[in-house]
C-alpha cells in the first residue's frame, strides 16, 4: 500500500487538457457549407443544379440591366443593335425621356407641383399612421381619412376660386393615377369594410343578410368585371346630367371591390376580441356603438393591422386593372409609350416592364415588410 | 361570438324593427331609381333590352374556339359557350401546373439546403411583389412577341414550329379502335384504385406491410401501352405545314393562350409555395418526433404523418387560390385571348350594347362558380373536422 501511495501518479492529470478546436468540418465556413450545402449526395446534386441556374440566369441578367443598358440618348437609334453595340441591353433612355409622362400623365406642366403637393401629404399622412409610436394617431387617422381627401380633390382637380385651374381626369396618367386609385381604394374601403364586417356579424337580420350577399357576390366575381360594370353599368343607373366621369366610375369599382375583402379581413380581428371583452363591455351598461368604438373595434383593428396591409398590397396591385377600363395608370403609360415609332427597338418593352416591375416591386415589398415588422412587434407584445 | 350583445335597454325591439324596415326601404328606394334611371336611359339611347339577343348570330370571330363556332352563323349564345369553355380550359392547365410548380417551390423553401431554400424564397418575393398583368404583358409582348417571324421560325423536332404567331405542334388523329385505349385507362384506373383500397384494409387489419405502388403503375401505365399495340397504334399525327404566309395544318397554340397560361401558373405558384410551406408548418414538430420514434423511417413519416395533417390545413387557402386563379384568368382580355369576359363583356357587349345583361350573365358565371367551390369547401372541412374526444 505504501509503495502505491509514494509513487507519483503519473496518469492523473493535474491541469486540465488544453480545449481542442471543434474538428474543422463541423464548424466555420467548412462546416457551415457542409451542413447546409453539401450534407448528403442529394443535397450536393440539388446545390450544384441551383449554382447552375444562378451562373446561367443572373450574368445575362445583370448584363442586360447594367452593363449593356443604354442610359441616354434622344432617339431608338442609341438603342438599336449596331457594330460598336452587338447585344442591346435595357434602354434606360427611353424611360428617362418619357419619366415624366410615366409620373404624370398629360397632367399640365405648370400645373404638377399640385402633384408633388399632394404626394407630400400622402405620404406624411400614411407616415402619420404607419409609425406605430406616432404622437395624436387619432389626429392621424382624421387627416388621412377626412382632410387628405378634401385636400386631394382640391389640388388634383382644381378650385377655380382660389387660384387652382380646374384640371379634367383625362389628363391625368402614370403613377398619379396608380396612387389616386390605390389611395381611394384604402380610404373608402376601410370604413365601409369596418361597417359590413359589423354588419355581417349584426343580429338584425336584414343587415345581417345584406352585408354577407354585397360581400360574397363582390368577392365571388373577378375585379375586371366589377370595373366593367362601374364603367358601362353605373351610367345607365344615374340620370343623365349626373352622369360620372371616367376615373371616377373606376374609383367607385375599386372602392366597391376593396370594401368586400377589408370586411372580411376586419371580420376576422373581430372574431380574435376575446368574448369577455364585450361581456365587460356589456357589464359597463355600454351600449352597441360605445361597445363597438371604444373596446372592440381598437383591438380588432390592431390585430388585423398587417392583414389590412396585405389587402392594400393586393389592390395596390389591381389598380393596373383599370388598365381594361380605359385608364391611363402608371402600366398603362408605359404600354403606351412603348408603341412610340421613336422608340421602337426589341428591347423596348422588356426596359418598360423592368421598369414597371421595380416600381411595383419596390411598393409592395416595402409594405409587407412592415406588415411582417408589425406583426413581429404584436406578437412581442402578446407574449409578456 | 352573435348573441353576445343583447339590446341593452328594454323596448329597444320596435327600434330595431324599425331601423330594418328603413334599411330595406333605403335599399329597395335606391334600386327602384336605379331601375327608372336605366329605363330612361336605355329607351333614349334605342338599346333593346332582354334575353333576346341570345339567339341572333354573332358576327365576330373567335380566334380559339373548342367547340364549333362560326362568325355569321353561331348565335352569341354560342359564343357565350365558347367564352366560358376557354375559360375553364386555361384556368385548368392553370391549376395543375400551379400546383406542380408551387408545392415544388414551398417544400423547396423549407429545405435543409440553404440555396434552394433561398432561391425559392426569392421567387415567393419577386412574383408576389409584382402585379399579375404587368407578368401577362411581359410573357406576351416581351417574350412571345419577340420570338422569330414566320419564315424564321424556330424548328422543333418531331415536326413543331415556334414562332411569334404561336407555338406548333403534330396533332395526333385517333383512328376508331382508339376506344379500346381510353377503355384500357379507365379500367386500369379502377383497378389501381381496388388494388389501393385491399392494400389499405389489409395493412390496417393485419400491420403487415402490402407494397402495392409497384403495381398500380404497371396497371395505369402498362394497360394502355398494351391496348395500343394490340390494337396497332391507332393514332397517327397531322404535321403543320409551313406555308409562305402562315402556318396551316396540326395543333396550333396561340401565344395568348400560352402567355397566360405561364402567367397566372407562376404568379399563382407563389401564393400556392406558401399555402404549402404553411400548411407543413402547421404540423405540430412533435408529429414528426413522434412518428421518428415510433421508428418510422423520414420518407414514411412524411407520407403517413405529415402530409395527411398538413392537407386538411392546406385544401381551404389552395382552393381559395384556384379560385382566384380562375377570376384572375379574365384577364385574358387584356391580351385578348378569347376568355369569357373578351368574348362576352367584351365583343357582344360592343355589338349588342346591352350592358345590363351582358354584364349580369357574366358576373352570374363567375358568382356560380364560387359558390359552388365554397359549398363543397363547406362539406370538406365538415367532414374533415378533428373529432374530439
Amino acid at each position: 500500500m505504501a509503495v502505491i501511495a509514494d509513487t507519483p501518479v503519473l496518469y492523473v492529470r493535474t491541469a486540465p487538457a488544453e480545449q481542442l478546436l471543434p474538428p474543422p468540418a463541423s464548424s466555420g465556413l467548412i462546416g457551415w457549407l457542409r451542413a447546409n450545402l453539401f450534407s448528403s449526395f442529394g443535397n450536393t446534386v440539388l446545390t450544384l443544379a441551383c449554382a447552375a441556374l444562378i451562373l446561367w440566369a443572373v450574368p445575362p441578367l445583370l448584363r442586360f440591366l447594367f452593363i449593356d443598358a443604354v442610359w441616354s440618348g434622344s432617339d431608338r437609334e442609341v438603342c438599336l443593335a449596331s457594330s460598336a453595340h452587338l447585344e442591346p441591353g435595357a434602354c434606360w433612355a427611353f424611360v428617362r425621356v418619357w419619366l415624366s409622362y410615366f409620373v404624370y400623365g398629360f397632367y399640365p406642366i405648370p400645373g404638377r407641383w399640385r402633384v408633388d403637393v399632394f404626394f407630400a401629404a400622402l405620404a406624411f399622412g400614411i407616415g402619420w399612421l404607419a409609425w406605430l409610436s406616432a404622437p395624436r394617431r387619432d389626429l392621424g387617422a382624421v387627416y388621412f381619412f377626412i382632410v387628405l381627401p378634401v385636400l386631394s380633390v382640391v389640388l388634383l382637380y382644381g378650385f377655380p376660386a382660389i387660384g387652382l385651374p380646374t384640371v379634367p381626369t383625362n389628363l391625368w396618367g402614370g403613377v398619379l393615377v396608380t396612387i389616386v386609385v390605390a389611395t381611394v381604394g384604402i380610404v373608402a374601403s376601410l370604413p365601409i369594410g369596418i361597417l359590413l364586417a359589423l354588419g355581417r356579424r349584426s343580429e338584425l337580420p336584414a343587415v345581417r343578410w345584406l352585408a354577407i350577399g354585397f360581400i360574397e357576390f363582390v368577392r365571388g366575381v373577378p375585379l375586371i368585371t366589377v370595373l366593367f360594370m362601374a364603367s358601362v353599368m353605373l351610367p345607365l343607373f344615374v340620370p343623365q346630367r349626373l352622369e360620372p366621369d371616367k376615373l371616377l366610375r373606376a374609383l367607385i369599382g375599386v372602392a366597391v371591390f376593396a370594401s368586400a375583402y377589408t370586411a372580411e379581413v376586419v371580420r376576422g380581428g373581430l372574431a380574435a376580441v376575446p368574448r369577455g371583452q364585450y361581456e365587460a363591455a356589456r357589464a359597463l351598461a355600454l351600449t352597441y356603438w360605445p361597445t363597438m368604438g371604444l373596446v372592440i373595434l381598437p383591438q380588432a383593428l390592431r390585430v388585423t393591422l398587417p392583414n389590412i396591409v396585405n389587402t392594400f398590397i393586393g389592390l395596390f396591385k389591381d389598380t393596373t386593372l383599370v388598365f381594361v377600363v380605359g385608364i391611363f395608370d402608371f402600366l398603362r403609360t408605359i404600354e403606351a409609350a412603348r408603341g412610340d415609332p421613336k422608340w421602337a427597338t426589341p428591347v423596348t418593352a422588356t426596359t418598360g416592364y423592368a421598369f414597371a416591375a421595380l416600381f411595383y416591386f419596390i411598393f409592395c415589398y416595402g409594405m409587407s415588410r412592415y406588415a411582417r415588422s408589425v406583426e413581429a412587434r404584436l406578437s412581442r407584445s402578446d407574449r409578456r | 361570438m352573435r348573441g353576445a350583445i343583447k339590446p341593452a335597454r328594454h323596448g329597444a325591439q320596435a327600434w330595431r324593427v324599425g331601423l330594418q324596415v328603413l334599411l330595406a326601404a333605403v335599399i329597395g328606394g335606391l334600386i327602384y331609381g336605379a331601375f327608372i334611371n336605366a329605363a330612361d336611359n336605355l329607351a333614349r339611347t334605342h338599346i333593346s333590352s332582354g334575353f333576346g339577343f341570345w339567339n341572333n348570330s354573332a358576327g365576330f370571330d373567335i380566334s380559339q374556339t373548342l367547340i364549333p363556332y362560326s362568325p355569321g352563323i353561331s348565335t352569341f349564345g354560342r359564343a357565350f359557350w365558347v367564352g366560358l369553355l376557354n375559360t375553364l380550359f386555361v384556368a385548368a392547365l392553370g391549376i395543375v401546373l400551379a400546383t406542380l410548380l408551387g408545392f415544388t417551390i414551398g417544400i423547396a423553401r423549407l429545405s435543409r439546403n440553404w440555396l434552394v431554400a433561398r432561391l425559392a424564397g426569392f421567387y415567393v418575393e419577386l412574383i408576389r411583389n409584382i402585379p399579375l398583368l404587368l407578368q401577362l404583358l411581359f410573357w406576351y409582348n416581351a417574350v412571345l412577341k419577340s420570338l422569330p417571324e414566320l419564315r424564321d421560325s424556330i424548328v422543333l423536332p418531331m415536326g413543331g414550329f415556334l414562332n411569334n404567331r404561336g407555338l406548333f405542334l403534330p396533332r395526333p388523329v385517333f383512328a376508331p379502335g382508339f376506344s379500346a385505349v381510353i377503355a384500357a385507362l379507365l379500367v386500369g384506373i379502377g383497378a389501381a384504385i381496388v388494388l389501393q383500397v385491399w392494400a389499405r384494409r389489409r395493412r390496417k387489419r393485419s400491420g403487415a406491410p402490402t407494397p402495392v405502388g409497384r403495381w398500380i403503375a404497371a396497371l395505369l401505365v402498362g394497360l394502355p401501352l398494351a391496348a395500343l399495340a394490340l390494337a396497332g397504334f391507332p393514332v397517327a399525327f397531322e404535321l403543320p405545314q409551313m406555308s409562305r404566309f402562315n402556318v396551316v395544318g396540326g395543333l396550333e397554340i396561340l401565344p395568348e393562350f400560352a402567355a397566360l397560361v405561364v402567367a397566372l401558373s407562376v404568379y399563382t405558384a407563389a401564393f400556392i409555395a406558401e399555402v404549402v410551406r404553411a400548411g407543413i408548418l402547421a404540423v405540430a414538430a412533435g408529429q414528426t418526433e413522434a412518428a421518428q420514434a415510433l421508428g418510422l423511417r423520414s420518407g414514411t413519416t412524411l407520407r403517413l404523418i405529415v402530409v395527411p395533417q398538413a392537407v386538411r390545413v392546406m385544401v381551404p387557402p389552395l382552393t381559395s387560390q384556384y379560385l382566384n386563379l380562375t377570376k384572375n384568368s379574365s384577364l385574358a382580355v387584356a391580351i385578348g385571348y378569347p376568355d369569357l369576359v373578351q368574348v362576352f363583356a367584351g365583343s357582344v357587349l360592343n355589338i349588342t350594347g346591352q350592358a345590363v345583361e351582358v354584364i349580369a350573365i357574366t358576373m352570374a358565371v363567375y358568382l356560380t362558380i364560387s359558390l359552388f367551390t365554397s359549398l363543397v369547401m363547406n362539406l370538406y372541412g365538415r367532414m374533415t373536422a378533428i373529432v374530439e374526444r
